[in-house]
């Protein structure tokens, strides 16, 4: 690549960076990956290209540059399996729809079972997959090492490996071309992305959202979309909205870049930890949330400790290979792990938060009907069940015994 | 990792303590007499700052006491 190529695809140039108007259509709170599809998908089902992503950072500097890029739809529940297999085949022709290299791999994702109940809820859950048109298979141990030989097989580990679910139309992507790619489509559309501008106000007429009052000056809008994922209850708090959310640091690593070795996506829920390889090389790992509230990006070493034990256990390989970084995105988790879409009490004002810890595999879904919500005023057939009316009537979507650990 | 201050047993390590949330949700007075949405109030929705925050940590590995604590949850640093 010459050097005025590398300079064309530099994220600042892909998009323009114009003042904000004084109002738009629709304003969208968090330039994320979630606000950005939503903005896209705006401008390109709806036609409506009015619209401004306010950011108080940089476009996609948040959980978007920060998870472990893990793509599956394997959900126990009806209304999840319908978001994120909807997700997951959007993803499926995102790159070239885009005209942006995802660098998406449909490599499989495996979820590995190490007790009598793990195997039956892996099974349980395989079975649910089927019923709702997901691909989704049983894996013995030894199906296991014909996908993935590097998994330890041994009995005598504390956490035997004794079969696990797969999807193989999982996978990953590449987490910031994602964010550019749909970033860059969003502006040719139309749409404004306005970086350095924090939402400090809402204006309200009565029972209606009137506009934001923003770092780079106030934007009347009836209509505005509150996308700001760890941050969310504090912007939903500006409107005197209150949520079930509770922001906590979620850690991921990679080592050091190495020749391919591992060729899929191994997850386990008993011994916390989650493991692919990237394109380049770095083996990415993930674990569960750290236990307390916080926003400050980084988390506690035992959480790394512990993730790294297990991830040696299930691959000894890795026993010699060297962390290379680590770092914590700060997620908004709901009572029963499963997202906030839709409609709030004041008109106008629309919520997609709550995202907690899987939030990067559903990022198109996400925008789709996030953007069906606002353009509509009513929610999308797949994002009904995720009002926040949900914690009053308790029709929960409790995804928790899917996805015990982050993903 | 975090250096929790149990007021009992001194500063000890987070790996002692299991984190209790939220401090001062109180069980409605009446629970035969709340609507749905009061009980939504309680049992979800949840102060969550990007600040000081009244939470609750209980010392599982020590003298197994629940205490309150006031932590800002940007910097980490427990204020009381």
């Amino acid at each position: 690549m010459n050097q005025s190529d590398d300079r064309a695809q530099h994220p600042r140039r892909l998009w323009r960076h114009p003042e904000p108007k004084s109002s738009y259509d629709v304003v969208i709170v968090g330039g994320g990956g979630h606000g950005l599809a939503a903005a896209y998908y705006l401008a390109r089902n709806h036609g409506i290209t009015d619209v401004a992503v306010v950011e108080r950072g940089w476009l996609a500097g948040g959980n978007i540059a920060r998870n472990t890029a893990v793509i599956r739809s394997n959900y126990l529940w009806d209304e999840s399996a319908a978001i994120y297999e909807h997700s997951l085949k959007l993803w499926e022709t995102l790159a070239a729809e885009l005209d942006y290299d995802l660098l998406f791999s449909q490599r499989g994702v495996m979820n590995l079972a190490h007790n009598v109940g793990e195997v039956r809820e892996g099974q349980r859950r395989v079975n649910a997959n089927r019923l709702n048109g997901i691909d989704a298979e049983w894996l013995r141990p030894e199906d296991i090492l014909e996908v993935c030989p590097i998994v330890n097989l041994a009995p005598d580990v504390r956490y035997p490996v004794l079969g696990a679910t797969f999807q193989p139309r999982g996978g990953i992507a590449k987490h910031d071309h994602v964010a550019w790619g749909y970033a860059r489509a969003a502006d040719a559309l139309g749409v404004d992305l306005i970086e350095g501008a924090e939402v400090t106000a809402f204006e309200l007429d009565g029972d209606r959202v009137s506009g934001v009052v923003t770092t780079r000056g106030r934007i009347a809008s009836g209509r505005v979309a509150i996308v700001a994922a760890g941050h969310a209850s504090i912007v939903a708090g500006m409107a005197g909205i209150r949520l079930p959310l509770q922001s906590h640091p979620l850690q991921a690593l990679v080592s050091e870049l190495l020749e391919p070795v591992h060729p899929c996506v191994v997850m386990s829920n008993a011994v916390h930890v989650y493991v692919s390889q990237a394109h380049k090389g770095e083996l990415v790992l993930g674990a569960g949330i750290d236990s307390y509230n916080g926003y400050g990006q980084r988390g506690s070493f035992h959480i790394i400790e512990q993730q790294l034990a297990a991830a040696v256990e299930l691959f000894p390989i890795f026993a010699r290979a060297h962390v290379l970084r680590t770092w914590a995105g700060i997620v908004d988790v709901a009572p029963d792990a499963s997202p906030i879409i839709g409609l709030t009490p004041i008109r106008g004002l629309y919520l997609n938060c709550g995202w907690g810890t899987g939030g990067f595999k559903a990022t198109p879904a996400s925008g789709w009907v996030l953007a069906h919500t606002v353009a509509n005023d009513v929610p999308h057939e797949l994002n009904r069940p995720y009002g926040l009316d949900r914690f009053t009537t308790g029709a929960l979507i409790d995804e928790h015994g899917a996805a015990g650990v982050a993903h | 990792m975090l250096l929790v201050p149990c007021p009992w047993c001194g500063p000890r390590d987070e790996t002692e303590f299991r984190y209790g949330g939220s401090a001062g949700v109180a069980y409605p007075a009446d629970p035969d007499a709340v609507d749905d949405a009061t009980w939504a109030e309680y049992l979800f929705m949840r102060d969550n700052p990007r600040g000081p925050f009244d939470e609750r940590w209980c010392h599982i590995a020590g003298c197994r006491r629940w205490f309150v604590a006031r932590r800002d949850t940007l910097t980490n640093e427990f204020l009381a």
